[in-house]
């Protein structure tokens, strides 16, 4: 049986040579692969070595080996975003002094602002306006065609730049409604409420609301206006139509008077935000619906 | 135990497939011509499309998303039409395999049609079959080298041929030629072109049947695709069995007439042979390597040349055709097959050349001896007959197939015809459902996509229809119309409210439908959806 010249064992019912070992009577065929296989999977072995030398792959105590390439995902998205910021750099100065009143005859660059503007609010303004915008009891719904402070390009950006009733910005706007709790007699409060509710059209206690008239001359007027259509230089709300920023039933109107409200929104120009993300998120926010038009030149 | 155990692979034997001439070998080169001139020359057929618009018949524009063939254009909301496609596809490859078998390896794979092509190279430039092997077996001289180097030089060229055809499908043909050229297209039109390259002159050249063999998937897929009925290339043992020499003198009677008892009872000196004279033609011409006289193998990719190798060889014997022919593994004659005895007319006299008939055997013409009274074993052969080709092609089976490939296909086609210029998809805002405005009334807020998929702006009006009061309105524009460019889509929000006082204000969701008109043309498209109210009646 040493003999390498010996004829090989062929297995009867196929007549395919096999390899000599027999289980309970099983032969195994041989069926040789072929060689060219074999060097296949020793070229995929050489390319795996190569690839973690060139790559980053083994780890490390306390890191990992860098690959003598140099490469990192990490690398890789720090030069897309210079690249991106390169490509929209022209843009972005253009638009840093773009009048905004005007922006939607460059559509392009009407376009860019709308789509980065919403980059921007999603990372900067939805935590207090919400995700779509629209807001919740105490954050304006940017929505609606309700503005306390105004609502045409010219006035959002001015409110996002520098922002309300903060400490940090001097130029941010500003006002503040007293406490009526400490002002006005007990019992006078919810004639008011009565009062306010009658100016909005809900429904309320005519008598008492009657009584109440004098009482918002004296103390509401002057911001909320006669008519109560509020006042915009101010932030003072309009009490006539059917949007409350805290609420419109008796309970929140209550409170509202008694304790006053104080909104607070941070400064939003630069540093924090680029004055091309100022111009682009008050251009997002003006086309979400309630935008109102621009004063004629 | 001092036995070396056999090694577990094994070195890859060369294949010098001999050049033949037929019918299936003429149907090849048919259809090598006109597969590969279309892959090669469509890239640069022209098609006018109008201003801005490619120009080229079939054209993959991946950059802006766009798949253009003839008069079609897809666009990527259209994309089940590709799946269409290939669910025809695949249907078209079931209906075939289960008809003619492997008939997609053998006649129109690339691995095929390129193998073939290059082997057409070979035997231009190192000669046939035998003078294949005596180079292969040659020393390495200048007269080797001088050959097998122009071989692979116009190898070569018809694999940077390939590559660069199936980059100029992604782009405008003419001008990315010129900056292939030039040195100035793209990276990756090079590297495409380099990787297909690449694989056609190793795989065409060198790999060959391995390919099929070891590397594809297809051979396993079909082999549980085929069944008894199917057409596949064949040996029709039962006739050729036996095989051996014929030898002179002998040759017409052993081909017809002899019997095993008859031969081995009273003329031993002549041999029951089969109609196989074991020439090999058939081994020689295959380009898998494979003797098909063994029986269906994995190996066969059933491209018929042992067919015309045989054909050629029975023609010069003065044999029937069809030894080795296309056949159905069920079409065999009602016997087992090796008892020839029951197929061949017994009883006769073989030395005597007695008057014969002809007799249909099996779609042959068999030579029986008339005048012979009595076979002691009726001829089961002369009454049976193979099934006509139409009943293993038009099957249950096949017919299914066909019916199911024609509706998708049908269904296609429809859709292609139906499908309008314009289109608009309403994705309504739901965060949040519903702004209430100043006045009470109640607004929603749609982001319409208006499609244009024409070659000019066109002026799109938009308008709704609602059993309830509704208006609309839309962001950033006095009027209900807006133009969209040309070839493209744009994005439009678009308001919905009602008043205080109407129903749809209060109620908990009202159906309108959305509309887009083209003021031009008046062509128009819609989509359903639906107003939320306050739900507070």
């Amino acid at each position: 049986m040493s003999d390498p010249k010996a004829k090989k064992p062929v297995d009867d019912v196929t007549g395919t040579e096999t390899t000599g070992h027999t289980w309970d009577g099983i032969e195994e065929l041989n069926s040789p692969l072929p060689r060219w296989w074999l060097w296949t999977f020793y070229a995929t072995v050489v390319w795996g070595i190569a690839y973690t030398i060139a790559y980053p792959a083994w780890p490390m105590v306390s890191s990992a080996t860098s690959g003598i390439l140099g490469y990192s995902t990490r690398g890789e998205v720090a030069q897309d975003i210079d690249a991106f910021r390169e490509a929209s750099a022209a843009r972005d100065s253009q638009l840093a002094s773009a009048d905004l009143a005007t922006l939607s005859e460059n559509e392009d660059l009407y376009r860019y602002a709308v789509s980065s503007g919403a980059a921007v609010f999603r990372n900067n303004c939805s935590q207090c306006h919400g995700s779509g915008a629209a807001g919740a009891k105490g954050y304006p719904n940017l929505l609606d065609d309700d503005w306390l402070w105004g609502g045409n390009h010219e006035a959002i950006a001015y409110t996002v730049r520098h922002g309300i009733r903060n400490e940090a910005d001097d130029d941010a706007r500003y006002s503040e409604m007293p406490a009526f709790g400490e002002i006005l007699e007990e019992g006078e409060i919810p004639m008011l409420v009565e009062y306010v509710r009658g100016l909005a059209g809900a429904e309320h206690d005519a008598a008492m609301a009657e009584g109440a008239a004098e009482l918002y001359a004296d103390n509401c007027a002057a911001c909320h206006g006669d008519n109560g259509m509020g006042d915009r230089e101010q932030g003072a709300p309009n009490l006539t139509d059917a949007i409350w920023l805290y609420g419109g039933d008796r309970d929140a109107l209550t409170e509202t008077i008694t304790y006053s409200r104080y909104g607070v929104m941070p400064p939003w120009g630069p540093p924090r935000l680029t004055e091309a993300q100022v111009q682009a998120v008050a251009t997002y926010v003006h086309q979400l619906g309630g935008g109102e038009a621009d004063p004629a030149e | 135990m001092a036995d070396t155990p056999p090694s577990l692979y094994v070195a890859r034997e060369p294949i010098f497939p001999r050049r033949v001439s037929g019918f299936f070998r003429t149907l090849k080169w048919w259809i090598m011509g006109i597969t590969l001139g279309i892959y090669y020359l469509l890239p640069f057929v022209r098609w006018d499309r109008g201003p801005n618009m490619p120009d080229q018949a079939v054209l993959a524009d991946l950059a802006s998303r766009r798949f253009f063939f003839f008069w079609i254009e897809i666009w990527p909301h259209e994309f089940y039409f590709v799946a269409g496609l290939l669910i025809m596809a695949g249907l078209g490859l079931f209906l075939f395999t289960s008809a003619l078998g492997r008939v997609w390896c053998g006649y129109t794979c690339p691995q095929t049609v390129w193998t073939d092509l290059f082997l057409l190279v070979e035997r231009w430039i190192e000669g046939d079959r035998n003078a294949r092997i005596r180079l292969n077996r040659a020393k390495w001289d200048f007269h080797k080298l001088g050959l097998r180097v122009s071989k692979w030089v116009v190898w070569l060229l018809i694999s940077v041929a390939t590559g660069g055809a199936w980059v100029f499908y992604f782009t405008d043909a003419p001008t990315l030629a010129v900056n292939l050229v030039n040195f100035d297209a793209p990276y990756v039109a090079y590297a495409s072109i380099a990787i297909l390259t690449a694989t056609t002159f190793i795989f065409g050249g060198f790999m060959r049947e391995q390919v099929c063999i070891y590397m594809c998937p297809w051979p396993r897929i079909q082999a549980a695709m085929m069944d008894e009925g199917t057409l596949t290339v064949g040996y029709r043992d039962w006739r050729g069995e036996p095989r051996g020499k014929h030898r002179k003198g002998a040759r017409a009677a052993a081909a017809s007439t002899t019997t095993t008892a008859y031969a081995e009872a009273d003329v031993p000196d002549i041999e029951p042979l089969g109609d196989c004279i074991d020439c090999m033609a058939c081994v020689n011409v295959c380009p898998m390597g494979i003797d098909i006289r063994d029986g269906q193998q994995l190996e066969c990719i059933t491209c018929a040349l042992c067919i015309d190798a045989c054909n050629e060889m029975m023609d010069k014997i003065g044999k029937p055709r069809g030894l080795i022919d296309y056949l159905a593994l069920d079409d065999v004659p009602p016997t087992e097959p090796g008892d020839l005895a029951a197929v061949r007319p017994m009883g006769t006299d073989a030395v005597d050349p007695a008057p014969t008939v002809s007799v249909p055997v099996e779609g042959r013409v068999a030579d029986v001896p008339a005048g012979n009274p009595a076979p002691t074993i009726a001829v089961a052969s002369t009454e049976w007959k193979p099934k006509p080709i139409w009943k293993h092609i038009f099957r249950l089976r096949t017919m299914i197939y066909t019916a199911l490939w024609s509706l998708v296909g049908i269904g296609l086609v429809v859709a292609l015809f139906i499908r309008s210029d314009i289109e608009l998809t309403v994705s309504p805002v739901r965060n949040p459902t519903f702004v209430m405005q100043s006045d009470g009334s109640i607004r929603n807020i749609y982001d319409v996509r208006l499609r244009n998929k024409s070659g000019d702006n066109r002026l799109f009006h938009l308008s709704l229809t609602s059993d309830e009061t509704l208006r609309i309105e839309l962001e950033g524009r006095p009027e209900l119309s807006v133009t969209v460019p040309a070839n493209e889509t744009l994005l439009q929000r678009v308001y919905v409210t009602a008043r205080p006082q109407d129903p749809a204000s209060s109620a908990d969701r009202t159906d309108l439908r959305l509309w887009v008109e083209d003021v031009e043309t008046q062509s128009r498209a819609s989509s359903a959806t639906i107003f939320n109210g306050t739900g507070v009646e």
